[in-house]
């Protein structure tokens, strides 16, 4: 029955082959290399989710299970870790205090870098090749050099154990940074603006804050971004400028080491938390990200 | 590049960076070089030692090792990283719904904190509990980053790999969605090899990200140090001490004030020193476009 049917398709198939286009097997070869692509980037996602993965199967597993043997599913799957920390106001507190200074550093850092980035991208003035360059220099600097220093300097003005202690702290590298990025942002703007703006008898403020925040919304939200990002993931300096009040989350987890040994589940569940505001973050600037990443200069 | 207006009143608008940054940076690096100049006892009594803690600095062979090792790290993770990420860039897709997605599954290692970084891989690459660790004793390697200096580098080479490659992918990806589909038209008019639109269409268009992208790991990388002090504690032995975590264990732990001073200005002048280096060229290569 089949046999007859197939006969005119492969037909006609050798047929559309022969009258193919001229550069059809360049057109194949570039759709076996985009497939070939797709798999080499699916094994790569595969490979970089991987330890994550461990992490968040280890963080439902019971301490018993974990040592017991490796699997990749827990068998007695458990919220128990996970309740621990939001039973616990020393735990969770870590959260909060995280996510406050975190927030202080990103306002603080828009506000004072917003003008200056637009000093920068639009003025020329004495010193703004040096000042620019000193100010990506504090980027570079090792936070462990720092260390000593700021404990002391926030421990005599008061502030030692205070969230606006780590947020003023970060803006060592968060500072420098957003100027950077909102600068390149901001230079995409055509100055031609500024100008029909003033002749318009908009003063600068007016100006700046009516139509050109609005303008490089984008950029301010990839600064945001990475501002957060590089404010979260810092422990260093948090711990040292921190004792109780203050203490972020990152510092807290160290207690999972006990007498009675690691409690590998405990630690999991907390390290898993950790990662979810960075990724709901994320999320949020997903379609901006790919300019952000190059620092608005592509 | 637009017209810049001369006007020095913009400095007006650079003064709060200017402030909060001096207040964060001038300060405690004054510091800095007060303790690198002095032998303090206790705040009542201190003495003015000229250079005699650079002296020691420069001559400790401790740091020597350290140093030697920063480099040889950073070398490596930049020799990995830079390909590895290209290569991933250009496999992501530009269009569509899974771009998104892909933008964001890349991305996940580059939000983690350092120290959960550190717990993910020493929970990891455990032979006991962590499926690397089990992996690699499955295969017949005797593989514990505890003990083998070789393993424990091994890990912690791994370990940035998988944590900043998403860095220089993701930049590299936004450089290569900023060319124009024109380019590839004309690519395929010609008939160009897959090499050929890399080397002579992508490549160039990547080299501004490609530079920033170098600068920001090697910087980063330069100063690493809660990963490394997580995973391994700069064990076994010394092994993966890098330069930070030797100042942290002079300053903190030992409390050598004088001499820890002295390194971090030294420290901080070879950082300085070699992105200088980096931007000018980057500067210069810009200029003669």
């Amino acid at each position: 029955m089949t046999q007859p049917s197939t006969k005119p398709i492969a037909h006609a198939y050798k047929a559309t082959k022969e009258q193919a286009p001229v550069y059809s097997r360049a057109e194949r070869k570039l759709r076996n290399a985009n497939l070939r692509g797709r798999f080499g980037l699916a094994l790569y996602v595969v490979l970089l989710l991987l330890p994550i993965y461990w992490l968040v199967n280890m963080s439902f597993k019971t301490n018993t299970e974990i040592l017991s043997g490796l699997s990749f599913f827990p068998e007695n799957f458990t919220l128990d870790n996970y309740a621990k920390i939001f039973g616990d106001p020393t735990w969770y507190m870590g959260y909060v205090n995280s996510i406050f200074y975190v927030s202080m550093n990103m306002v603080i850092s828009l506000l004072v870098a917003l003008p200056a980035a637009y000093a920068f991208s639009r003025y020329k003035f004495i010193g703004d090749k040096h000042m620019f360059f000193w100010l990506l220099s504090n980027r570079m600097a090792p936070p462990a050099v720092f260390l000593l220093p700021f404990f002391q300097l926030y421990s005599s003005v008061g502030l030692f154990d205070t969230h606006i202690a780590v947020a003023l702290a970060h803006c060592l590298f968060n500072v420098p940074l957003a100027v950077w990025i909102l600068e390149g942002f901001m230079s995409g703007v055509p100055r031609e603006i500024d100008e029909t703006a003033y002749i318009d008898g908009y003063s600068f403020p007016k100006f700046f804050v009516r139509i050109f925040i609005p303008l490089i919304r984008s950029g301010i939200g990839v600064t945001a971004f990475f501002c957060f990002m590089f404010s979260w993931v810092e422990l260093l300096l948090a711990r040292t400028l921190t004792s109780v009040d203050a203490k972020p989350i990152a510092a807290i987890m160290t207690r999972t080491v006990s007498a009675s040994g690691m409690d590998w589940g405990l630690l999991a569940a907390a390290g898993v938390l950790t990662i979810l505001p960075g990724m709901l973050v994320i999320y949020f600037v997903r379609n901006h990200v790919a300019k952000g990443f190059a620092l608005g200069r592509v | 590049m637009q017209i810049k207006v001369e006007n020095n009143k913009a400095w007006f608008l650079v003064l709060p960076v200017f402030l909060i940054v001096a207040f964060s940076a001038i300060i405690p690096l004054m510091t800095v070089v007060n303790y690198s100049v002095q032998d303090i006892f206790d705040p009542y009594t201190r003495y003015f030692v000229g250079t005699e803690w650079f002296k020691q600095v420069m001559l400790d062979s401790r740091l020597h090792e350290a140093l030697l090792r920063q480099f040889l790290y950073s070398f490596t993770i930049l020799a990995i990283e830079v390909p590895l990420g290209i290569c991933v860039a250009l496999m992501m897709p530009t269009k569509g719904r899974g771009a998104s997605l892909a933008l964001i599954l890349v991305a996940i290692p580059l939000l983690i904190p350092w120290n959960v970084v550190g717990t993910i891989w020493q929970i990891f690459g455990r032979a006991d509990i962590g499926l690397f660790g089990a992996f690699m004793s499955s295969i017949g390697v005797d593989y514990n980053y505890a003990s083998d200096p070789t393993d424990a580098w091994l890990t912690v080479v791994l370990m940035d790999v998988w944590h900043w490659t998403p860095l220089i992918a993701l930049l590299c990806y936004s450089g290569l969605r900023a060319i124009p589909e024109v380019y590839y038209q004309a690519a395929r008019i010609d008939q160009a090899s897959r090499w050929a639109v890399f080397r002579y269409i992508q490549l160039p268009k990547l080299t501004n990200v490609l530079i920033i992208g170098v600068l920001l790991r090697f910087m980063d990388s330069f100063m690493i140090y809660t990963e490394p002090f997580v995973l391994t504690g700069g064990g076994p032995g010394s092994s993966t001490t890098f330069l930070s975590q030797s100042l942290v264990q002079q300053a903190i732990g030992q409390f050598d004030l004088g001499p820890a001073a002295a390194f971090s200005l030294v420290y901080f002048l070879i950082i300085l020193l070699v992105c200088w280096v980096f931007y000018t060229t980057i500067m210069n290569m810009q200029k003669d476009k």
